[in-house]
């Protein structure tokens, strides 16, 4: 049985403008302490995803289809449920570190809470876990840094107290959204270094989500490519890397700027990002896709495996994605 | 901090006393007089009592004249309509009276106003929200000179619970009915202000994360929505404080309270310059001193504001 196992789940959310599908059919399964990235631009509903799974979603939206966690249907659970297995059993890191900590209380209330309430330890022994907890992402004088507030803190030390919260429960799943966009390039691989660190010695599942290809490919065990809040292909890191079946994917691995080939423009996808109010009744893609053809914007391929661990959605054939 | 709040005492001197020099040229500039009657005072009657007053001086010599017994002696001078009274005696009598029922509308506008505002914001779009948002902006567009009149039909000539008017030393039945005419507007302010903040604070990422860690609505609103949330209420009670505690015209018109409201304008319409410059002096002083404190209460509450 598979830790995380979603089941054509989709989100929309109800606006003066229209019903935006934000998740339109995802499906997917995590094993216990594996890593998996989801990778797609914004607006590609990754977020919601995410959102949708921890019952997060804003108070006009709507998930329907199943995600269950050990087993267990967590989707739509009452509040109380929820709240049981939120940071305990599945715990989140958000893109934001800078707005994400509450401003007005001292990073180790905001720590020791989580202790207290799911753990039912004392202040005092939640106060020590948690100094031990910064230590172990690497913050210095954790003890001291109990009593200051956010604000005392850089991006990256915050990013650290974030990720420290999340892991004061020994979740079983962690899941990081976009968790260095906000920060710099040199802090960035810090993070991504200590989230791998925490991921192997905590033995947490992961799923990281993303717009940077360059930090998936060092860090997590498989890939899962977004668009449209659909699934376009999905396989182990390398491999997808290597040998990209989807046109979406191409088209972002050759967006990528590179330093050993002489680049005078940087290369894009042509088009816009999908309108989520008017989907295509086919591949949300298609109005982008340099090989679209006859059944592609009325009719969404199926999602099919292919080679071992591998899936693609794509009508084109394999040997067209160049 | 104490450094802090020494400098902006410090501060509060030269802007006192810019105040009353302003308002000293305001009075003087201003055509009329305290003496002038529809009867008419013979000349030698109304030099006497100018003499008697010092208005014969010259301006600087009044100013000056008045600054010193305000600083030496603390004394507002004397009024020029209620005669044999003096502005202290007058501010001594009227400002408990409104201090009391200021004080009691200031605690009931705090507490209805901002539970309203805060449920309201939490059960957002709910028939809660309308029913609060709707007596809100009726308690605001309800002005207390109409106000005042239906309560006092209400409560004294048909149920025959209250009394309508009068003071008493303050007994709670003379309370209840100014505080409620004079608090409802507040409070609908109030209201209005805690609703709009609290709505905007649960949006806020970091109550997302609360939310994250599983911690129950309760829990997420009272420990980290509410203190946020009461900053900008807070800046708006300064103000409204030292609007309530120093009365109201309709108030003390109305109910015949004796505070000190009724002054603010019949002290520039009779050209009562001591009681005009008492009561400016006065508001100044406590709109300076409660802003300070204000400030106070936002480094208490905000950990990036330090002084």
């Amino acid at each position: 049985m598979s830790l995380l196992e979603i089941t054509d789940l989709t989100v929309s959310f109800d606006t003066p403008d229209g019903t935006v599908k934000a998740v339109n059919g995802m499906t997917l399964s995590l094993e216990a302490g594996e890593s998996l990235a989801i990778v797609g631009e914004s607006g590609s509903g990754k977020t919601q995803l995410a959102f949708a799974t921890l019952g997060l979603l804003a108070k006009n939206g709507r998930a329907a289809g199943s995600i269950r966690f050990d087993g267990q249907e967590i989707l739509n659970l009452p509040e109380a449920q929820l709240n049981a297995i939120r940071a305990d059993q599945i715990a989140m890191i958000f893109q934001d570190p800078m707005t994400s900590l509450n401003p007005y209380l001292r990073v180790g209330e905001q720590m020791a809470e989580v202790l207290m309430l799911h753990k039912g330890a004392s202040r005092r022994d939640a106060m020590t876990e948690s100094a031990q907890m910064l230590d172990a992402v690497r913050i210095p004088d954790a003890r001291a840094r109990l009593r200051m507030y956010p604000h005392e803190f850089s991006g990256g030390m915050r990013q650290r107290i974030m990720i420290a919260m999340a892991l004061l429960c020994r979740p079983r799943l962690l899941i990081a959204d976009e968790p260095t966009t906000a920060l710099d390039v040199t802090v960035q691989n810090q993070i991504m270094d200590l989230m791998g660190d925490i991921q192997r010695d905590f033995g947490t599942a992961l799923i990281l989500i993303t717009h940077d290809l360059a930090i998936v490919a060092g860090s997590c065990q498989r890939t899962l490519v977004m668009y449209g809040g659909r699934v376009m292909e999905m396989g182990a890191t390398d491999d997808l890397f290597e040998a990209p079946s989807h046109p979406y994917t191409r088209g972002l691995l050759n967006a990528v700027p590179r330093l050993d080939v002489p680049q005078e423009m940087l290369q894009t996808i042509p088009g816009d990002p999908p309108d989520l109010t008017a989907l295509p009744a086919g591949c949300p893609f298609s109005p982008r896709c340099p090989i679209r053809h006859g059944p592609c914007a009325d009719i969404m391929p199926s999602l099919d495996g292919f080679a071992a661990r591998r899936l693609r959605a794509c009508h084109a054939d394999r040997e067209a994605v160049t | 901090m104490s450094f802090y709040i020494l400098k902006r005492l410090l501060v509060a001197i030269p802007v006192l006393l810019f105040l009353i020099v302003f308002t000293f040229v305001l009075m003087y500039a201003a055509p009329g007089s305290p003496f002038a009657s529809e009867r008419g005072i013979p000349p030698a009657v109304l030099a006497n009592l100018q003499a008697q007053y010092g208005l014969d001086q010259p301006f600087h010599i009044q100013i000056w004249r008045y600054l010193v017994a305000l600083v030496t002696e603390f004394d507002f001078g004397p009024s020029f309509i209620y005669r044999d009274q003096d502005v202290n005696s007058l501010i001594a009598q009227g400002f408990p009276v409104t201090l009391t029922y200021g004080f009691w509308s200031f605690v009931v506008a705090v507490l209805v106003g901002g539970a309203l505002g805060i449920l309201a914001a939490v059960r957002h779009n709910t028939w809660l929200d309308y029913l609060a948002v709707g007596v809100s902006i009726g308690a605001q567009v309800l002005p207390n000179f109409v106000l005042a009149p239906i309560l006092v039909l209400t409560f004294t000539l048909w149920l025959g619970w209250l009394p309508g008017g009068g003071w008493q030393g303050g007994q709670w039945q003379f309370v209840v009915l100014p505080v409620i005419a004079l608090s409802t507007s507040y409070m609908a302010s109030i209201a209005r202000i805690a609703r709009a903040s609290m709505l905007e604070v649960l949006t806020s990422n970091y109550i997302r994360t609360a939310r994250a860690k599983g911690l129950p609505a309760r829990r997420v609103i009272l420990r980290h929505a509410l203190k946020p949330a009461l900053l900008p209420v807070i800046s708006y009670l300064g103000p409204a404080f030292v609007g309530m505690i120093t009365g109201s015209v309709v108030i003390d018109i109305y109910f015949s309270t004796g505070g000190i409201g009724q002054f603010f304008v019949a002290s520039a319409l009779n050209r009562d310059y001591g009681v005009m410059m008492g009561i400016t002096i006065l508001l100044g002083a406590l709109t300076i001193l409660f802003n300070l404190l204000v400030d106070v209460l936002y480094a208490w509450i905000d950990p990036k504001i330090r002084y």
